[in-house]
This record gives structure tokens, C-alpha cells and sequence, in this order.
């Protein structure tokens, strides 16, 4: 037979009865998003919770990338590019948009190489791109680079802060008990393969799968992961099939690796995490904007009495944040979950019951 | 009549005049605006409805409509949704110097049409010219409206009640969508079109109906239908929405998918929130599907007693809370 | 994170898809994808195709969810 909604929620109900409580990490901003959105906290059984980790790349850029995007944006004769998410992230009392309404050429794409066109209509003008993201996005911004390089366009270079999951998910749930399990990002896994979540099972001992995006996808993982609950099965099910393979997509992975390399890189609210970032390789450092404009990373200061640190590593919920809903709204957001509309802030503010 | 708008045209000398006699007077020539005179004098009923509304839409022209057809669809529509008939307009211009004048003639030109389309006249108008911001292509416009009261028609209450029903008069969402790929450049084949329209004769379909009542209505433009629902909500209802009843062009909906963009949260310019109570909801339906613009009404929703939440219902039973929508919306890419 | 959406390719035009999303299409690079034909479903993540889609996605995650159902 063909199993509906219906059925797998009460799989779950079935499966989680008598259970003890499970508390599932998810790590991706359009996870987040989904989960709120279709509503899938309320029509699950009291004992399994959902938390949100560090998945959204706006609230894991840390705020001295964005002071450094700010002080390249406000640069005269600069064209600035960004995806929308990076608008209105503020720095202090300013941010992209405030830039840009104050007159700055701030302009939004929806791909990397809307950016390349740009600076080709534009010769005279530098061009920066915010290559913000996981390894779902790092290989567009490998191939803007390519472009470039190839069509000896010189104007553009990009401010980096591509990142990648797997070592921050490391170093972020070694020796801690509070998560039992990871709802691991469907569409970062299509580019890095199912196996390269196999260390959540086999070096974090937390069974985990792999999850599309549609609120059948989501309730068919948390399906799985409550069945490795409760049969104390340690594994990592790849519940997006069709989309992730074993393999992922090594075409773009090794596109990746070619222009860029592994660096440390500082994530907001977690610090540094060695070898959980992406640095352009020397050949293509003249593609970096913070050389380019010889920016120097400035340090701001993190906004006082924000948890959003301790939300990251789902150790605390957005509604136990004193400051959450009261003077942290979407309006005036004071830490990084509450900035991106994909935070975990954000998304229980805007999907609050 | 020059190829440029001026300061000079701003300056109500010669050139202003010029500008009133070659571009203003032949596009909407009637007995109220002829005299030219500072206030028009009009002929009114006992009671009139007054609305204003300014448009600095950018790109000025889009896929379904421009700058000029929304600053008169959007005025009275206002007027429409508070019971009143449209009458008069009045358009008031701030413009770049170095406007190209034949794009003003195609603005006030789709003025003139939109405006005979929904059945009212200019009667008065204002220019003002400001010095070159940039690219000598700006141009805003303020209307005011004045609609009167048909006698013995019931004006409706505003006033949300539980047991009512929220019928939505068309798919919602492309006006809003269509105004941000035309902006923004997004690449969407073919454009998507705006449904910016005048719906005074439809609102009128349904209030000239004897069964037919109606408790409230509005026009979801910026902040979408999220936006009216929440304000429509009061202390003591709250709004249940069935989600996968809202009306939605495929195209619309897609374009929202890629944008990670939530349709109930674009403006719109062509559809109408009706709230009516329950036992009308299948007349008032049938009096908007009777009509060109509401063919694709629908009953999206209910009023029950509450705490004034606005609250989605999922095809499989969950719930999320709906909250008013802030900002300007940008597209969400990872 | 990122939004990545299922559309299928109607033309290609060099080393760019032309996607369908119902009802829309837009243009998409096929710089990371080496097997992609007309007619393929694909996944679309800001402006690449990231993937081409095994059309019995259905299929195998309804055997996935047949396995735990059946231990119910």
C-alpha cells in the first residue's frame, strides 16, 4: 500500500509511545523554515522535539564578515552583490540595506553569475560578490570564479564565508548529550553524498537521516529516525533518495576544490572551527575582495544578553531567551537567529502559536 | 510640447501651462476638470467616501499594468471596498526634470483608459517638478478619490463577526510577484502578469444582490492577505485559514517556490477580501464567479470566537500562527 | 539551508537549461551536472542545476517508509 501524511504521523505516534524523549537536531535554514511552516511541531507526540543547529548561513556569517561587507558596500564605485538574505543582517546600526537606501549600488542576485554579468556591463566598476553558504552554494561561487578566469573579467571578486557542514556538525555535537539525533540538509547532501554523514553514526554514536524538504519528506525521516530510536539502531538512513546519492555530486565537489581549499573559519555564536571553511586557492587570491580593497577584519561587538549562541548548539529554545519577542523582533533583531528569516528565532517568532 | 519634463514645467509659468494644455487636458477632458480651477467643484450625494493613495512603483511599467494604471486601480478600489461608488479622481505628479515626455504621455494615457474603465473622472491634478535624482526617470503620483453612496444601499460594518466566512474575489499574490521579476530582473518566462484592475463594478455585482450581505472588505495590497486577515482579527475572533484553498496561478505559485517567498505575504492589486456571514457565503460566491474578475473566487477561510490570532490550517490537520507580515519581502536564496 | 527547487529541463541552449517549473521557466547553468538531457527533472539551487533527479524518488522512499511501517 501507499502510506500518506496520515500514516506516518501516526507511525511516529505508534513508534514514540513509551519511548523516552528524543530530541532531534536539524541543521538547515529551509528545514527550520519547512518545519514551521507546515506546522509539524504540533502533530508530534510530546516526546519528540525538534531543535534548530547552525544551518542557516546568515546566522553563522560571523558579524566581522559582515562589517567587512559593509565597508566594501559603502565604497564609492563599487556594484555590491548579495542574495537577498544578506540585506537587512545588521552590523551595529547599519546593514546592506540601510546602505543601499542611503544611495550605495547595492543589487541583488539569485545566482553568482548574475554577478559576472554585472561586471561585464559595468567594466569600469568593481564588482564584489557575498559568496555566503554551505557546500550547496560553494561550488556556483567556484564556477563565478571559473568564469571569471577564463573570460579574463577583472573587475568582480567575491567576499567569502562559504563554509562547510560536516566539520562544524563535529565539533559542535562531540561529547554533548543534549541532541539523540540529526535530521541531516537534503540539499547539502546532494552535493557531498549521503556518505559523508556516515561520521554522525559512526564517530558522534547519534543515529541520523537524510531529509528532503516537503512535510511528507521531513515526517518520513523523523519516521526513520524515531524507528533507529527505538531499536536502538545506530545509522545514518538516506531518506531523500532520487535526490542524494551515496556519492553526491562530485562534479561540483571537485569544482569546489579546485578554485577553493579547506581554512579555518569563524562561526557566529561558535567561534573558530578548524577546517570548517573554504579559502580561495593561491592562484585565484586575486579574486578575494578583502585583498582587493585591503579590508581589514574589524571586530564588533556581539549584542549583550543574546542566547543566540546557546540556540546554535540547540541547547536552548528561541522562547528562553529573555530578550526574544520582547526587544529581539524581525524589526530589530539583535542576535544572528532572529536577523535571517530562516533563523530559529525568526521562524518560531513569525510561526509563534 | 518639449521632448524633456523640465523645472520649468514645475514652475507654473508658460511651459507649466503647456504641460496642463498638451498632456493633462486631452487625456481627461470633462465638465468638472475643464475650468481648471483650484478645487473642482462637484456634485455630491448625502454621504461620500475619501481616499488617497501615492504610487512610486519602480519599473514604472510592468507585465499587466504601469505607475499609472495602479495609482487608478489602487485608489478606487479603496473607495470600492468601503461600499461607495467611485466618482472623481484626482492626480497629483512630482516629477524628475529630464523626464522623457513620451513616457509620461503613455502614463497618462493609461490614466485616462483605466479610469473610463472604472467609471470615474479627473477632476483636478497637480504638477510639481524636481531637480534630476539620477537617471531623469522618476515619476510619482498621488490620487484622491471621492465615492458616493448609492440611498438605501447597506454600507458595510468593517467589522469581522464569528461564523463568518472570508471569501477571496481572484488568485492572489501576482501583482506583487509580477512587479519584483520586472525589477528585479529574475529571469521568470514568460513575465509574470500583474492583476492590477479596477473591481468597482465587481464589488457592485455582489452589493446590488438582496441576498447578499457583507460584513467587511478590503483590498490586500502591501503585506498581502496576511496583512488584512491580521488586521481584521479583534480580541474576541480569531481567523482559521484553509491553506490549500487560497487561489493561486501556477505561475505565481512557482515563482514563489523559487523565491522562497510566501504568497500570502505579496501584495496584490486585483483581488478583494470579502468577510460574509456564513449563510450568504454561497451567494456572495456566485454573485463574484458571475463576474470576469472574481471568476476565481473562493471561500478561504472562517471567523470563530478567539484571542485575535490569524491561524493556517495544513491539508494533514497542523497549524501554524500567522503574525503581520514586516519590510519590504526579498527573495531568500539559501 | 538553501532552496532548491525540482523543475525540468525543456531546452538546452550551450552550457545553460532552460527549467520548467509549472507554469514559469527560467534559465539555469549546467556547469555542475555532466548528464543532463531535455527532459530530465532537476534540482535547481540559485542558478545551477545541482542534480538530476532519479525519476522513482517516490518509489524508493515510500519502500523506505513500507520498511518501518511494517514493524508496526
Amino acid at each position: 500500500m501507499r502510506y500518506g501524511i496520515e500514516d506516518v504521523i501516526n507511525g511516529i505516534r505508534a513508534l514514540a509511545e513509551g519511548l523516552g524523549d528524543v530530541t532531534i537536531m536539524e541543521v538547515c535554514g529551509t528545514h527550520t523554515h519547512s518545519i514551521r511552516r507546515f506546522g509539524i511541531p504540533s502533530i508530534l507526540p510530546s516526546n519528540i522535539k525538534l531543535v534548530s543547529g547552525p544551518g542557516c548561513p546568515v546566522c553563522v556569517t560571523a558579524q566581522e564578515d559582515i562589517a567587512a561587507a559593509l565597508d566594501i558596500a559603502d565604497q564609492e564605485d563599487v556594484i555590491f552583490t548579495c542574495f537577498g538574505d544578506m540585506m537587512r543582517v545588521p552590523c551595529g546600526n547599519a546593514s546592506l540595506y540601510s546602505l543601499y537606501e542611503s544611495g550605495r549600488d547595492i543589487r541583488l542576485v539569485t545566482s553568482p553569475l548574475d554577478a559576472l554579468e554585472i561586471a561585464k556591463a559595468n567594466p569600469g566598476r568593481q564588482v564584489v560578490y557575498f559568496a555566503i553558504g554551505f557546500e550547496t552554494t560553494a561550488p556556483h561561487t567556484a564556477a563565478l570564479i571559473e568564469a571569471a578566469n577564463n573570460q579574463k573579467v577583472e573587475n568582480i571578486s567575491i567576499l567569502n564565508t562559504h563554509k562547510t557542514m560536516p566539520q562544524a556538525l563535529q565539533a559542535l555535537l562531540s561529547g554533548q548529550k543534549k541532541i539523540n539525533a540529526l535530521l541531516c540538509p537534503g540539499h547539502v547532501a546532494s552535493v557531498i553524498g549521503a556518505n559523508a554523514f556516515r561520521f554522525v553514526p559512526e564517530k558522534l554514536n547519534l543515529p541520523a537521516a537524510v531529509s528532503g524538504f516537503e512535510a511528507y519528506e521531513i515526517l518520513a525521516a523523523v519516521l526513520k529516525i524515531i524507528e533507529l530510536c527505538r531499536y536502538n539502531r545506530v545509522d545514518c538512513v538516506n531518506m531523500y533518495p532520487g535526490v542524494v546519492t551515496a556519492d553526491g555530486n562530485r562534479r561540483a565537489v571537485e569544482l569546489m576544490y579546485r578554485f577553493m581549499e579547506p581554512a579555518d573559519a569563524v562561526w557566529r555564536g561558535l567561534g573558530i572551527i578548524k577546517k570548517s571553511g573554504l579559502k580561495l586557492r593561491r592562484e585565484y587570491a586575486r579574486f578575494d575582495a578583502l585583498a582587493r580593497f585591503e579590508i581589514t577584519h574589524r571586530k564588533p561587538e556581539e549584542p549583550k544578553g543574546c542566547i543566540c549562541a546557546r540556540i546554535l548548539r540547540g541547547d536552548k529554545t528561541p522562547d528562553e531567551c529573555a530578550r526574544f519577542g520582547k526587544d529581539c523582533t524581525p524589526d530589530t533583531p539583535f542576535g544572528p537567529c532572529m536577523v535571517s528569516s530562516e533563523g530559529s528565532c525568526a521562524a518560531y517568532y513569525q510561526y509563534r502559536d | 510640447m518639449d521632448d524633456k519634463i523640465t523645472l520649468a514645467h514645475g514652475s507654473g509659468g508658460e511651459k507649466y501651462r503647456e504641460l496642463v494644455r498638451e498632456v493633462f487636458l486631452p487625456a481627461f477632458s470633462n465638465e468638472y476638470f475643464d475650468p481648471l480651477n483650484d478645487a473642482a467643484v462637484l456634485d455630491g450625494g448625502a454621504k461620500i467616501a475619501m481616499t488617497t493613495d501615492s504610487f512610486v512603483v519602480k519599473p514604472l511599467f510592468f507585465p499587466g499594468g504601469d505607475i499609472g494604471s495602479l495609482a487608478v486601480s489602487g485608489t478606487v478600489n479603496d473607495l470600492a471596498v468601503s461600499g461607495a461608488r467611485s466618482a472623481y479622481i484626482s492626480v497629483g505628479m512630482i516629477i524628475e526634470a529630464g523626464f522623457e515626455t513620451a513616457v509620461l504621455l503613455k502614463i497618462v494615457d493609461s490614466i485616462a483608459k483605466t479610469a473610463r474603465e472604472a467609471g470615474v473622472r479627473v477632476v483636478t491634478g497637480d504638477t510639481k517638478v524636481i531637480e534630476n535624482r539620477g537617471a531623469s526617470d522618476g515619476i510619482y503620483i498621488n490620487t484622491a478619490g471621492v465615492g458616493v453612496f448609492e440611498p438605501d444601499r447597506p454600507i458595510p460594518p468593517q467589522k469581522i463577526e464569528p461564523g463568518d466566512r472570508i471569501i477571496v474575489s481572484g488568485c492572489i499574490a501576482s501583482h506583487g510577484m509580477a512587479v519584483m521579476n520586472a525589477r528585479e530582473n529574475l529571469g521568470f518566462s514568460p513575465p509574470i502578469e500583474s492583476d492590477a484592475a479596477p473591481l468597482g463594478k465587481m464589488v457592485r455585482t455582489v452589493l446590488e444582490n438582496p441576498k447578499n450581505a457583507v460584513r467587511a472588505m478590503r483590498d490586500p495590497t502591501r503585506g498581502g492577505v496576511a496583512a488584512t486577515l491580521c488586521e481584521w482579527v479583534s480580541q474576541d475572533t480569531d481567523i482559521v485559514l484553509y491553506e490549500n484553498a487560497l487561489p493561486i496561478k501556477p505561475e505565481v505559485s512557482a515563482a514563489c517556490r523559487l523565491l522562497g517567498m510566501d504568497p500570502l505575504f505579496i501584495a496584490n492589486e486585483g483581488v478583494i477580501l470579502f468577510s460574509v456571514p456564513e449563510n450568504c457565503a454561497d451567494s456572495v460566491l456566485n454573485s463574484l464567479k458571475s463576474t470576469e474578475q472574481g471568476k476565481n473566487a473562493a471561500v478561504i477561510g472562517e471567523v470563530k470566537p478567539g484571542s485575535g490570532k490569524v491561524i493556517a490550517k495544513t491539508e494533514f490537520g497542523a497549524r501554524r500562527r500567522i503574525v503581520m507580515p514586516r519590510g519590504e519581502l526579498l527573495p531568500r536564496i539559501c | 539551508m538553501c532552496l532548491a527547487v525540482p523543475g525540468k529541463i525543456i531546452k538546452i541552449e550551450d552550457s545553460d537549461a532552460i527549467v520548467d517549473y509549472g507554469g514559469v521557466t527560467k534559465r539555469a547553468s549546467l556547469r555542475l551536472v555532466d548528464n543532463a538531457a531535455v527532459g530530465d527533472l532537476v534540482l535547481v539551487h540559485a542558478g545551477f542545476v545541482i542534480q538530476v533527479l532519479d525519476k522513482d524518488e517516490g518509489e524508493e522512499l515510500q519502500r523506505l517508509v513500507d520498511e518501518t511501517m511494517r514493524m508496526l
